[in-house]
């Protein structure tokens, strides 16, 4: 292969560039992002970046809203510092709420043509950034951890990275990715790494309704919450709705939490520690609502009949109103794999791979958020961190010579409890504490079945995890078939 | 110099954290005493409730792994060096020698593989054989 296209500037993406280039492929190598971002960390931004841990030191911050505005801000107007990101970053305006303001920034990129090859890899060419939407900023303590790489390994894959431009279709004949505008990469193979995007409710974009997937979704949201006390309605008790409430909380907010299903958490936990986590909530100071649907949101005209519609209320499909000056939904996530227009490739529930990540065409593989591999797809970090090993050593060898069959592995950070949650959890396992109590609020919880252990989950209680954990991986790397289980999780 | 606790408090393959800014954790890997910060460089974990091997400690919340003699990380997420710190072993007591923190502010921006400094000022002081 002359080229390999890794489309999604993801987590995933990212390690299968590093696979990539470690498994010794040393070709052409381009990498497309959406974001104008660099490959950034989603998981704190639900937590430590929402919350703004450094901001928090000064503790009056709510009560103190200018300052609240301008350092929250500072962050967004100060470029970064390097010089290949800042010549081709046009920078829109950090508006407050920006991903909402219409209008984009003049673009920096050279439109039209194919992407000319060549001897001089690594650089890195901006699509049109919205209005809010600076790249990721190194230099502020609270965005540098987030980033994923840094210059001395960008130097070192040696890429062509393209960011802040989608990729609109796939041409397998023509062996080449379009990309939305108006440019195409020729290329022998191919990396799907989209992941996916956060589920809006229908209706109107308003002011003050949120989602929390990606970094500039974080920015525009915790803008929100530094202005103020707010009344907040979080839409939706899975990890993102609960850790975005534990978070709102913890900033001084009044948070109530929406929740269809008689608990939150079932699908993913059972109803027995689903339980435990609609406690979390009730001790950490929120109200959860559970058992109703949302039946739309009220809103109203800012400033009078000509200004912006805003959201005012949360309207329950039982007739009750709650009152919302921040609405945040937290309803999952659709892959993005809509740009795979052939149908045999991709569908609305991901990319079809076999259990080795392979497609239909062994040129092109997918791993991350948008790959259903082996039946399954897994909206975990550490499978995006996972598969790309497979997923790059079967591109290379141009078919499936290994399964992906990784243990899957979760955590969740909420009202001070660190969850994390390892295995395959039969809708029959029965629950056992093996240490510790729910009441103490540290204990590890088995699921078992027909006397085996199946699942763990661990609330505070790292050490005993971490060896079922491996005790576990160890049981199912002895399985003949790893995936054939998988596909029998929920 | 810190104390931390009698030797025969932290046998093999156990470890023990210090509350001190940043906390410390202290490592009896197979008889020979190891002191690094305890908190993962790659997000909020700490790494003296990790998995011990050999001197390697992988941490508990996303696996990466670090070699205790020289704080550097072994595997991603992690891509910079936990501070090590010298330990010594004073009339039956485990004391931890704590390193200066660096002038330099610590940025993710530096390569992982400059940030040794610690590790060179500060090779941990085995003690073998002195655990149970």
């Amino acid at each position: 292969m002359k080229t390999v296209t890794v489309v999604g500037a993801s987590l995933a993406g990212l390690y299968a560039a590093r696979e990539l280039r470690a498994q010794g492929y040393d070709g052409r190598l381009v990498i497309i992002g959406a974001e104008p971002h660099f490959p950034y960390d989603r998981p704190p931004l639900s937590k430590d970046f929402l919350a703004n841990k450094d901001f928090l030191a000064n503790k009056d911050f709510l009560a103190n809203t200018d300052l609240a505005a301008d350092s929250d801000f500072s962050a967004n107007k100060d470029l970064a510092a390097n010089a290949d990101e800042a010549a081709a970053a046009p920078l829109g305006g950090a508006a407050p709420g920006g991903a909402n303001a219409g209008g984009a920034a003049p673009g920096g990129a050279t439109r039209g043509g194919a992407i000319p090859g060549g001897p001089t890899p690594g650089g890195v060419t901006r699509g049109r950034p919205l209005p809010g939407q600076a790249p990721l900023d190194e230099t502020t303590p609270d965005e540098a951890p987030l980033a994923l790489t840094d210059p001395d390994e960008i130097a070192e894959l040696a890429a062509d990275w393209l960011l802040g431009v989608h990729a609109t279709a796939l041409d397998p004949r023509g062996r080449a990715v379009h990309l939305d505008d108006g440019r195409t990469v020729v290329t022998d193979g191919v990396v799907v790494a989209t992941g996916a995007s956060a589920r809006r409710l229908p209706g109107p974009r308003l002011a003050g309704v949120h989602t929390l997937r990606t970094l500039d979704d974080a920015r525009a949201l915790r803008a929100e919450l530094t202005r103020g006390p707010r009344g907040v309605v979080v839409i939706g008790g899975g990890f993102i709705g609960a850790e975005t409430a534990s978070t709102c909380a913890a900033l001084g907010h009044d948070v109530t939490v929406v929740e269809a299903a008689p608990l939150p958490l079932i699908p993913q936990l059972g109803p027995e520690m689903a339980a435990f986590c609609a406690d979390l909530h009730r001790h950490g100071g929120v109200r959860l609502l559970t058992g109703t649907g949302v039946a739309g949101l009220r809103h109203a005209a800012v400033g009078g009949t000509t200004g912006p519609e805003r959201v005012t209320a949360v309207e329950l499909t039982d007739g009750r109103l709650l009152p919302a000056d921040v609405v945040v939904v937290g309803i999952g996530a659709t892959p993005n794999s809509g740009w795979l227009t052939d149908g045999a490739l991709a569908d609305r529930d991901g990319v079809r791979c076999d259990g080795g990540c392979v497609t239909s065409l062994p040129q092109v593989v997918a791993v991350g958020d948008v790959a259903r591999v082996g039946g399954v797809r897994a909206e975990h970090w550490t499978s995006a961190t996972e598969q790309p090993r497979v997923a790059v050593r079967n591109l290379l060898a141009a078919h499936t010579v290994e399964t992906f069959s990784a243990l899957p592995y979760f955590w969740s950070d909420q009202y001070g409890s660190r969850i994390q949650f390892a295995g395959h959890r039969p809708a029959d396992a029965t629950v056992r504490i093996a240490e510790g109590s729910p009441d103490s609020g540290s204990f590890l919880a088995l699921y078992e079945q027909a006397g085996q252990v199946r699942a763990a989950l661990a609330v505070n209680r790292p050490r005993p995890f971490m060896k079922v954990r491996r005790r576990l991986r160890a049981q199912r790397s002895a399985e003949p078939d790893g995936t054939r289980s998988a596909r029998a999780a929920p | 110099m810190i104390p931390v606790c009698r030797i025969e408090d932290l046998p093999a393959g156990e470890s023990v954290r210090l509350d001190t800014t940043p906390p410390v954790a202290v490592f009896n890997a197979d008889g020979a005493l190891y002191a690094v910060d305890d908190t993962c460089t790659h997000q909020d974990a700490s790494l003296s409730e990790g998995w011990l091997e050999g001197c390697l400690v992988e941490c508990p919340l996303h696996a990466a792994t670090f070699d205790l003699r020289t704080g550097e990380p072994m595997c991603l997420p992690a891509r910079r060096a936990v501070r090590t710190h010298r330990v010594s072993v004073v009339d039956g007591t485990v004391h931890v020698h704590l390193t200066e923190p660096t002038a330099v502010p610590v940025s993710v921006r530096t390569p992982a593989t400059t940030t040794a400094s610690a590790a060179v000022t500060s090779g941990p002081l085995a003690t073998k054989g002195s655990a149970a």
